[in-house]
């Protein structure tokens, strides 16, 4: 479907919605996703409906300020959002093991492009990002000590608007198109002349309101780890994780802004017609590609330092140590972040920035390898005569460090300048990201995964699909893309849906196999979950440690009470939880104080559905419901404000009866 | 605020928990509104940034110099310099425990506030009547984006003056409220600062060229 700018409908009631708008009558694949997705949908209604957990859902999930439950709806959305994404994965994939010669493939070059696209924002956006940011909600508040984060609404919020971007993206599934433009949507191609579309649109205003969750809750973790850690916790008695979490959350603050300024300086472009970007006029195309790799570029690290924490954890845990090089661990993640600022122009060497500043950038980006070995090393080190026990999470640390280095390595290479005048934009630099983020973030996010669901669930993961999932990732990584490195090497560019060399096709061919693996290794994960949760008074964790951990969080029930922590911890060492258990720590089982909590409230899915409404109307030119729905948000945020009634105290004898539970339990358990 | 916890007891054994309830996290709006103003102050840097890049970028169209009439755009100045005192007196007021003049120089502050928003959307509206929209030039562009998004600022931050008038003038001065007024008068102050980086960079050195 092509959209001429000329064609456009421009209606004062419709804005540009025809019913030529809905793809899904001219593209079977998208009529069979969309009935496919309807009917999914409506099962899951009624099974909702059918066990009456509507309510449940609403009073104790979706309007909760809990930070707990919050972590978990963002580690869900990322989950539903990966199959997603790695549903265009796989298209991809097998349009290109068969688009050759005269095989033209089942995509359509307009199709093609937009679903490189969407893979990329989603994995990134809606799958990397919430699942991240799910970690860390649900994680940093136990581990320092803390009842909730900072700002309890806010979190809500947060995660609200993270979800009607998601909302957003998947609309353009079925209604309109997606950006047809690679996932950072460079103009001038993004720019009017060239994308007149809806997508685009689609583009710009799902990144626009889930970029304000993202910020938000970056605020609200940084000051949440700043103003709220247990008495004792200096920083650097902080654990590994937290840390990282602050590093990631510093990126997020200063970084996503500047992802917010040139959105809008595109958005302006496209709706006001300024000059910011445009080929005419004086516009800068190349401002653009500077300012969003600003951004991009500390993202990365956003996605990849959390996981960095996971791995410290994981790695002390299960290796029955403390973390080798407490220290040099917190100073190479403080260098991470400070050099995540200072390499962002070896995105686009070939720009001809001229020999010295390509070579600045070069340098900067091989030293941030140094910090980054460091860590490896530290890891190595503490697996160094530890008593190692290969329990799932372990496997995935153990398959990330050998993934990893290798995607690291490569990426040296590309850092070279002239050596990246060759690779850029070949299926090189595909394989290398995927295979640090892949390696890194994906292994590190299933380690996580395995690792909490205990805390979180109350039962531990099934051990035979956690392996069964975590082999064919890894064989499944490996072999697709390996190929491509190979090609990329050859001169092979990227984001190609037809190739006329029919030697090339046995490696897209191995790269297609590799992806089945990796279908088998999520489905696997899922399988996992279903088969624990048929198993889970097998699997039950009554003791809140289940794996002998270091870390406040394994002090508590699993899962813990609404409140964390019916008294808060006194801190002595960075592993303060098993500080504790070393020095003869005893429950208390009296005195309970009455607990201060915040109240929940349905504030923050309210401001986002308004908002997922307004970027709906500004993609489709809806100007009149555009303007309504903004008067609403602003409206509804300011009459929220003069709620002041926001908090509650849950009483003594509830937490007592709560903890009472627990000390039964724990002496069952021991018999 | 939060009492000081002993680590260990005095016989030496160490604490591990606050049985007595002494611990209490501190507020953290002020910190808060702190580092979302560094966030915000990214979205000017890039502004800056921009402007920095195309800002001669004139496509035979108008420059700086044919445009600013420095004379309105220093009474501009002036008229929020002058609101950037009163907030400052409106925050005496407040630790005074003064409501009535609390409210009062708010409400001097926000007038202000919209003198100075009257007078930019007369010079905003006088460049697109005479041809120098956003769309003639990346100058343009870029000028009205700076320009006007710290105009924006200030609109909302007029809109959120009325709304802690009402809220204080309903519930008095609460630890909520004032705490409100105090992140109020961070911002005000914030888009004070960026102003001067404006009409420094933006109005002064246009002039030049």
């Amino acid at each position: 479907m092509s959209l001429e700018s000329s064609t456009l409908p421009n209606s004062p009631i419709f804005g540009r919605m025809t019913w030529e708008s809905v793809p899904m009558f001219h593209e079977p694949i998208l009529a069979v996703t969309f009935v496919g997705t309807v009917l999914l949908g409506l099962a899951l209604m009624a099974v909702i409906t059918r066990h009456k957990l509507w309510g449940y859902l609403w009073n104790e999930w979706f309007t909760s300020i809990d930070h707990k439950k919050i972590g978990i709806m963002y580690i869900v959305l990322g989950l539903v959002m990966l199959l997603r994404g790695f549903s265009d994965a796989l298209m991809m994939r097998l349009q290109q093991a068969i688009a050759f010669g005269d095989n033209v493939g089942y995509l359509p070059p307009a199709h093609y492009d937009q679903i490189f696209t969407a893979h990329g924002v989603i994995m990134i956006f809606f799958v990397a990002m919430p699942l991240v940011t799910g970690l860390m909600n649900y994680l940093v508040p136990l581990q320092i000590g803390a009842r909730d984060v900072a700002f309890p609404f806010l979190n809500n919020f947060s995660f609200w608007m993270t979800v009607s971007g998601a909302v957003l993206v998947m609309m353009s599934l079925f209604f309109g198109e997606f950006a047809a433009t690679g996932w950072l949507a460079y103009p001038p191609l993004s720019g009017l002349a060239f994308s007149p579309g809806v997508g685009v649109d689609y583009y710009l205003w799902s990144l626009q309101i889930a970029g304000v969750g993202t910020l938000l809750s970056g605020v609200n973790l940084l000051v949440t780890i700043i103003k709220m850690r247990a008495p004792g916790m200096g920083m650097m008695k902080m654990p590994v994780f937290t840390w990282t979490s602050l590093c990631t959350n510093v990126l997020i603050v200063v970084s996503f802004p500047v992802l917010t300024a040139v959105l809008a300086f595109l958005l302006l472009d496209r709706y006001v017609g300024t000059n910011f970007f445009t080929s005419d006029l004086g516009g800068n195309a190349m401002m653009y590609v500077n300012l969003i790799w600003i951004w991009g570029h500390p993202e990365v690290y956003i996605l990849v330092l959390p996981v960095f924490g996971v791995y410290s954890e994981i790695v002390s845990t299960y290796c029955g140590k403390r973390l080798f090089g407490y220290s040099s661990m917190v100073y190479a993640t403080v260098c991470i972040t400070v050099l995540s600022y200072l390499v962002w122009l070896h995105h686009f060497f070939t720009m001809g920035s001229g020999a010295s500043v390509n070579s600045f950038f070069g340098i900067t980006t091989m030293i941030i390898s140094i910090p980054t070995g460091a860590k490896i090393f530290n890891w190595l080190f503490t697996m160094y005569r530890g008593r190692i026990r290969f329990e799932v999470p372990m496997l995935w640390t153990i398959g990330f460090m050998i993934t990893f280095v290798v995607g690291g390595m490569t990426g040296v290479l590309l850092a070279v300048p002239p050596a990246d005048f060759v690779l850029h934009n070949s299926l090189f630099l595909i394989a290398h990201f995927h295979n640090v983020i892949i390696g890194g973030v994906v292994f590190g996010l299933f380690a996580a995964m395995t690792h909490w669901f205990p805390k979180a669930f109350g039962f531990k993961l099934d051990d035979f699909w956690g392996k069964v999932s975590f082999w064919f990732w890894l064989a499944g990584y490996w072999f697709a893309f390996t190929p491509l490195y190979v090609l990329g090497l050859m001169g092979i560019t990227r984001r190609m849906s037809h190739f006329d060399d029919p030697s090339l096709q046995i490696w897209f061919q191995i790269a297609a196999f590799g992806a089945v693996l990796v279908a088998i290794g999520i489905a696997a994960f899922l399988i996992c979950i279903y088969v624990s949760f048929r198993k889970r008074d097998q699997l039950r964790d009554v003791t809140g440690d289940p794996w002998d951990g270091r870390t406040l969080e394994w002090s508590t029930s699993s899962p813990p009470p609404s409140y964390n922590f019916a008294f808060t911890p006194v801190v002595h060492d960075n592993d303060a939880w098993w500080d504790m258990k070393q020095r003869g720590f005893t429950r208390m089982r009296e005195g309970f104080l009455p607990v201060h909590m915040p109240k929940n409230t349905p504030a923050g899915l309210v401001l986002a559905v308004l908002s997922t409404v307004v970027g709906f109307a500004m993609i489709w030119h809806v100007w009149w419901l555009a303007a309504i729905s903004f008067l609403a948000v602003v409206a509804y945020a300011i009459w929220h404000t003069f709620n002041y009634d926001r908090d509650f105290h849950i009483p003594a004898a509830e937490v007592a009866a709560t903890e009472h539970a627990r000390t039964v339990q724990l002496e069952t358990f021991r018999g | 605020m939060a009492e000081p916890i002993a680590l260990t007891r005095e016989d030496g054994a160490p604490v591990f928990l606050d049985t007595q309830g002494r611990h209490h996290p501190e507020n953290g709006s002020l910190l808060g509104f702190w580092i979302y103003l560094l966030s915000d102050l990214m979205i000017f840097g890039c502004l800056f940034a921009t402007f920095g890049v195309l800002g001669r970028n004139f496509a035979a169209g108008p420059s700086g110099a044919d445009l600013f009439d420095l004379k309105l755009v220093a009474v501009n100045t002036a008229v929020l310099l002058v609101s950037s005192i009163t907030y400052g007196f409106a925050m005496i007021a407040m630790q005074a425990r003064n409501k009535r003049g609390l409210i009062a120089w708010l409400i001097v502050t926000g007038l202000l506030g919209a003198t100075f928003l009257a007078i930019e959307l007369y010079e905003f509206h006088h460049f697109i009547h005479i041809g120098a929209g956003p769309q003639r030039s990346a100058f343009l562009s870029s000028f009205f984006a700076l320009v006007g998004t710290h105009g924006l600022h200030v609109f909302f931050g007029v809109v959120w003056l009325i709304v802690l008038c009402l809220q204080v003038n309903k519930h008095g001065l609460t630890r909520a409220n004032t705490r409100r007024v105090a992140c109020l008068s961070m911002f005000w102050h914030f888009l004070d600062v960026v102003w001067i980086g404006v009409f420094t960079f933006v109005y002064l050195m246009g002039s030049l060229r």
